[in-house]
């Protein structure tokens, strides 16, 4: 009975849909005030039968309900009550159903938070994000319908991936689609400023916001995606460069582009056409992201041809989605020509240069990712690109974006005046530069040019961006949410910089076999392994090693990496043990029993690899004290600010 | 004004290539042997370096070629649909370990169960050239008189089986007395 609710309210939020979108872009266009008044509560509707089937099915889950195909395919009796609830996400049908869920989370957000907004506007914004909804709602109930019965019932299910039971990939999906999605909103407010022929500064700083807070999860959920993999996978690396990684990392690259592009059309009212292709741009991403994932169109041809309907489906969704979006700007976008001129060294070309370094980033992944889709399409051969390729493009436009980060923080608008800040600046530079040869030198004793330059890098780029705060601070000045925010996301990406320059630079990765009572040295620890001995898990059985980590004598800490097998799916898995520390990590995994009572056992030294999450934290903070600037507060006013009140209220 | 319909043009030339992305199913290529004489190999097998694998070892007997690798995805999911065929089918199964690691492929036989009577290794993928693999899993028919019946690229199932390799295996065997 329940999953057939579930089916039901489905079917019915998908209704919904379709009478938010119809009434509210026909009720814009005709002027008529009853129709855009429908679209708002449609919104709400929807929420509760999303939200209705979404709790169906995690019930369906909760309760063990195998006679659902999607249940028994991804759970199992043994699976743990926290596990069962992030098992309703573990594959393609439940993914789309929290896109769903997500989506109609964002629109009942803006609808309730844009009554400031002139009526049209806000029915367009609604009736584009509707539009969006009606495309997965009707994907899913047409291909991936989550609710359909297995007759007869499977005695007990097939349980989730073991790869998925953890906590960090538990929480990713829903944070990393809470970003994908936020960037719908980006999207529909972009192509409801095209329907409605109007794009000013009102509109930038209604849009950014919120393009804030999308970019501010997908940051969170791409490091939480990174975090998993490094201590899940059992290798120890961060980031693979795979087409999974690959397509949330896109969006953002747009999304970050985007949020700087906002504000020069907000405080300058340039960009503008630009601006609204990035918006449209970080969506198509986001969707793209979700198409390659969803299809298999890339990751394996092989595992698609199962199903092509989906393929096609999403394939079609996206080209009326995008083709549509991009369709308006060809006919809008001409008409919105910038006058007004900056220098060179003014904020405007450093903000120019961050767009088209980050763009370029991003289009660089994008064929790298795509090409061998390309070449397969023209028979030139099934390729495939790897993390060689994308390391060597990724650092082209990065150290110059890296490099201009530490002076454009201080840039002014329309004129260059950074003549003024010459001394400081290169102080500062001179400053890291000197900082990052000691670190080398002592800590590492070891020069390279990698690990000098990122963390000359990244330490200047600190030194700017502390720069503002601390010389407002000590002259007991404000400092307005925004500025604030900027400093400490500017912070993050200096220590995000320091972290991949070390771990880079430094690590130091050994396999070796190992009996109980031999160990092995690296980087001045003495790793001593014990044995091993049987583990039963709730639902697995493990074998857990024992190694003893001294230094210099002293014990550091007792790691316990486990070999597990899962009951139901028999596949082995590696749990790493970590001991993590400021400076470095001490990583290890247990190989396979190669013999007797010896174990090949993998032996990682991560040294500043914390450094990496806790800058993404850095920036995910900055976004979110941004956001909370009090100009982006929902003010009760009859109509909006004119334009030009918008720059007389400037901050620097 | 042309230049902004150009991230319209892009958008449609991703589209085409993604159009025929999704369309280029691997199963419906016809593979140039079929009705030609399966190319011969002899090769390490996989468990024991000493001993070799060859197809003149089943000269005069029908028999099941499946390509398979531990970095494959799809060889993975079809390993339990495999393991069920080859347990009840009368033909034998030879496996051809392509482009991968030894120890990984050991382990992986010991740890998912072996399907195979015998399993050859092809570790620089020559073999696998020979025969027009592109990817695995893929797997192929040969009948009693060494020649290639049949060719399934993509996972099997007991489905795919039973429609496509069980109505050729019947109809050779009645052929080939």
């Amino acid at each position: 009975m329940i999953p057939e609710l579930g089916h039901f309210a489905l079917i019915l939020a998908l209704c919904l849909a379709l009478a938010q979108s119809v009434f509210g872009l026909a009720g814009a266009y005709t002027r008529r005030t009853e129709w855009m008044s429908v679209a708002r509560p449609a919104v709400a509707g929807q929420f509760v039968f999303v939200a209705l089937a979404f709790g169906c099915l995690t019930a369906s889950f909760l309760g063990n309900d195998f006679s659902v195909r999607y249940v028994a395919l991804n759970s199992n009796s043994a699976l743990p009550t926290f596990y069962r609830v992030a098992a309703v996400w573990g594959a393609h049908e439940g993914s789309l159903m929290l896109w769903i869920l997500v989506l109609s989370i964002w629109s009942i957000a803006v609808a309730a938070l844009s009554r400031s907004l002139p009526d049209t506007f806000i029915a367009r914004v609604l009736g584009v994000l509707g539009l969006i909804s009606t495309g997965f709602l009707t994907f899913t109930l047409a291909t991936s319908n989550p609710f359909l019965r297995l007759l007869p019932p499977a005695m007990d299910g097939n349980d989730l991936n073991p790869l998925l039971q953890d906590f960090a990939l538990a929480v990713h999906p829903p944070i990393l689609y809470t970003g994908y999605v936020g960037f719908a909103v980006a999207f529909s407010f972009a192509c409801a400023a095209m329907l409605e022929g109007r794009l000013d500064q009102a509109w930038a700083r209604w849009t950014r916001p919120w393009t804030i807070v999308a970019w501010m999860f997908l940051t969170i959920g791409i490091a939480l995606g990174s975090w998993w993999a490094y201590y899940e996978l059992g290798w120890g690396g961060w980031w693979f460069w795979d087409p999974v990684e690959n397509a949330s990392f896109m969006p953002w690259l747009a999304g970050t582009a985007l949020i700087h592009s906002l504000a020069v059309t907000e405080k300058r009212n340039l960009f503008r056409s630009w601006t609204l292709l990035l918006a449209i741009f970080a969506f198509s991403l986001s969707l793209l992201g979700t198409f390659l994932v969803r299809s298999g169109v890339l990751i394996s041809v092989h595992s698609f041809a199962s199903d092509p309907a989906r393929g096609v489906f999403i394939l079609a969704f996206l080209t009326l989605c995008i083709g549509g979006a991009l369709t308006l700007f060809a006919w809008r976008a001409p008409k919105l020509g910038s006058s007004a001129g900056f220098e060179l060294g003014s904020r405007e070309s450093f903000l120019l240069f961050n767009n088209a370094l980050l763009v370029i980033a991003a289009s660089l992944i994008l064929l790298g990712t795509l090409y061998p889709l390309f070449m397969d399409g023209l028979d030139l051969g099934k390729i495939s690109v790897g993390p060689p390729y994308f390391r060597a493009v990724f650092l082209v436009p990065m150290l110059p974006l890296l490099a201009l980060l530490g002076v454009g923080m201080h840039s002014t608008w329309k004129r260059a005046r950074l003549a003024e800040l010459k001394r400081p600046l290169l102080l500062g530079l001179a400053g890291a530069f000197a900082l990052a040869l000691v670190v080398v030198l002592i800590a590492y004793g070891r020069v390279t040019i990698l690990a000098l330059v990122g963390l000359t890098a990244g330490l200047w780029i600190i030194f700017s961006a502390l720069r503002v705060p601390v010389s407002r601070l000590l002259s007991r000045q404000g400092l307005p949410a925004s500025v604030l925010g900027m400093s400490i996301a500017h912070f993050g990406v200096g220590i995000f910089t320091i972290g991949v320059a070390g771990v880079e630079a430094y690590k130091i990765e050994k396999d070796v076999a190992l009996r109980p009572g031999q160990s092995v040295q690296i980087a001045g620890y003495d790793f001593a392994f014990r044995g091993v001995h049987d583990v039963a898990g709730p639902n697995y059985n493990a074998i857990e090693g024992e190694f003893d980590v001294t230094r210099k004598g002293a014990l550091v800490r007792v790691l316990r990496p486990q070999k597990r097998v899962y009951r139901v799916q028999t596949m082995p898995m590696t749990e790493a043990a970590i001991t993590v520390g400021w400076t470095r990590d001490l990583f290890v995994a247990l190989g396979d029993q190669l013999g007797g009572d010896a174990w090949s056992v993998r032996i990682q030294y991560k040294p500043l690899i914390r450094y990496i999450w806790l800058g993404a934290v850095f920036m995910a903070l900055g976004g979110l004290t941004a956001a909370s600037d009090r100009r982006y507060r929902p003010v009760r006013v009859t109509d909006t600010l004119p334009a030009k009140d918008a720059t007389a209220r400037d901050t620097p | 004004m042309w230049r902004y319909l150009l991230p319209l043009a892009g958008l449609a030339i991703l589209v085409v290539f993604f159009f025929f992305g999704l369309q280029r199913e691997p199963g419906t290529i016809p593979s140039p042997l079929i009705g030609k004489p399966a190319p011969s190999f002899s090769l390490p097998s996989v468990d024991n370096p000493a001993q070799s694998v060859s197809n003149a070892d089943y000269r005069g007997r029908m028999y099941v070629l499946n390509v398979w690798g531990t970095w494959c995805i799809g060889c993975r999911e079809e390993h339990a649909a495999l393991l069920a065929i080859a347990h009840t089918s009368a033909v034998p199964f030879v496996g051809l370990n392509w482009k991968d690691e030894r120890p990984l492929a050991i382990q992986w036989l010991k740890e998912l169960g072996n399907p195979y009577t015998a399993c050859a290794f092809d570790a620089d993928g020559r073999v696998g050239i020979d025969w027009g693999v592109y990817g695995a899993p893929e797997t192929f028919l040969v009948d009693a008189n060494g020649v290639v019946i049949h060719k399934h690229i993509a996972p099997l199932t007991e489905e795919i089986w039973q429609r496509d390799f069980l109505p050729r295996i019947r109809a050779a065997s009645k052929a080939a007395p």
